[in-house]
């Protein structure tokens, strides 16, 4: 690792191509490890263990390398910088522009505090700082890849789109609602005294040692939920039955998408834990709308960020947030329930 | 000095109090570390992400854990100025 720090565009120039050789000759890797189990084709067992075997390993690669560039990706923006470019920008098209940042930009729920406050300060309108705050955490690489991985690029785009769509739309609403009064008194009062970071020179050496840092962080804090995910779509798989989940999370349940949706929002795992299982259950009969709306619900809206928000916003705002965030999600899994 | 650090209690405002804290002892540098919980304060240095590090009222890093070289680099800077 040491090495791979002080030498990092050679580390990559040489982990590049052992990465593409290693994708691509990942599924005869794992047909053989199943083989040498001497287990049966076609068996329970093999098949769930074939998934296994197969899909942890292709995930982990996808990751790896998708992480490794976002985090270099990112090396080029700050939530200093995206406040500059928000600064100003009418309503509408802020919101969009906030959204699209929100992918971007590094973020981590327990910088939402500072972030909004930051925001706020600088006089951004609530609407565009709340389309920042929903499209950050719903639109993340872990997602992203998973549904690649697990679902196909249709499915990921289809995220990713109507994603932003609820950001933009959700912080536009949001914004009308006229809630100025319902955050705390206290941030209005806040006068940075202005000894802000100056930012230094980054060089490409930097950028690709923030990609390093970047897998380090997050495969090294993904990868127990990722195991266990899919270790759980495995064994559903293999061993639940046909058409399970059609009655619960079919099409012809009405009521099935917001209730998925009221037992996501609550419910807390990172996308790496949650849409494995997802996958799964969508091939026992759970329809794609549902689904979707459930992964959205869970990995865009949790607890511990309201927790924290609830630090800056006052319980109306709070349920406003929510209340607004989780009735667009609603619409999108109807939308796709019909569609599909 | 006066070094401060900014963070809510995260795992990286941990991490860098216990990095900073580390490499005074080890440089024998004469200073007194804070750590800085309330947003309030925290908000009024500027910052927008977490963890921060001020050195002598001066914000020297944000939003991430600088390794220990760069936080000796950054110290033995502020005791020669």
């Amino acid at each position: 690792m040491r090495l791979v720090e002080r030498n990092p565009i050679a580390s990559t120039a040489i982990f590049l191509p052992l990465w593409i050789l290693l994708y691509a000759v990942l599924q005869h890797l794992a047909d053989g490890v199943v083989t040498l189990t001497g287990l049966l084709p076609g068996e329970r067992l093999t098949e769930a263990l074939r998934f296994f075997i197969y899909e942890v390993p292709k995930v982990f690669l996808l990751l790896t390398l998708v992480v490794f560039v976002v985090g270099i990706v990112r090396s080029y923006f700050s939530p200093e910088r995206t406040r500059a470019m928000l600064g100003g920008k009418p309503l509408f098209a802020g919101n969009i522009l906030a959204s699209l940042l929100g992918i971007v930009t590094p973020f981590c729920s327990c910088s939402a505090v500072p972030l909004f406050i930051g925001f706020v300060e600088a006089g951004i309108p609530l609407g565009v700082t709340f389309s920042f705050l929903i499209a950050a955490p719903m639109i993340n690489e872990v997602a992203v890849v998973l549904l690649f991985g697990l679902f196909g690029w249709k499915t990921a785009l289809l995220y990713v789109g109507t994603g932003l769509l609820i950001a933009i739309v959700s912080g536009f609403v949001i914004g009308k609602l006229k809630v100025e009064r319902y955050v705390e008194d206290w941030v209005y009062a806040i006068r940075s005294n202005g000894t802000a970071l100056e930012e230094s020179a980054v060089s490409f050496r930097d950028r690709i040692l923030f990609g390093i840092d970047a897998i380090k962080d997050i495969v090294g804090k993904v990868w127990p939920y990722l195991v266990v995910g899919i270790g759980v779509g495995a064994g559903i798989h293999g061993y639940v039955p046909e058409n399970f989940m059609a009655s619960i999370m079919g099409k012809s349940a009405w009521w099935s998408v917001p209730v998925a949706v009221m037992i996501g929002v609550p419910l807390y795992s990172n996308a790496a834990g949650i849409i494995p299982i997802v996958q799964a259950l969508l091939g026992k009969g759970a329809s794609l709308g549902t689904a979707l709306a459930f992964m959205m619900s869970v990995i865009g809206l949790s607890l511990p960020e309201t927790i924290i928000l609830r630090k800056v916003l006052k319980l109306p705002l709070i349920f406003i947030f929510v209340g607004v965030v989780a009735v667009g999600i609603i619409i999108v899994g109807y939308v796709f329930n019909l569609v599909y | 000095m006066n070094i401060k650090v900014l963070g809510p209690g995260c795992m990286n405002c941990k991490t860098l109090e216990r990095r900073v804290k580390e490499t005074v002892d080890e440089l024998h540098i004469d200073a007194t570390i804070e750590k800085v919980e309330a947003y309030e304060a925290i908000a009024s240095y500027g910052i927008m992400r977490t963890p921060g590090l001020v050195i002598d009222g001066k914000v020297v890093a944000a939003g991430f854990v600088p390794p220990v070289e760069k936080i000796k680099e950054m110290l033995l800077a502020h005791r020669s100025a």
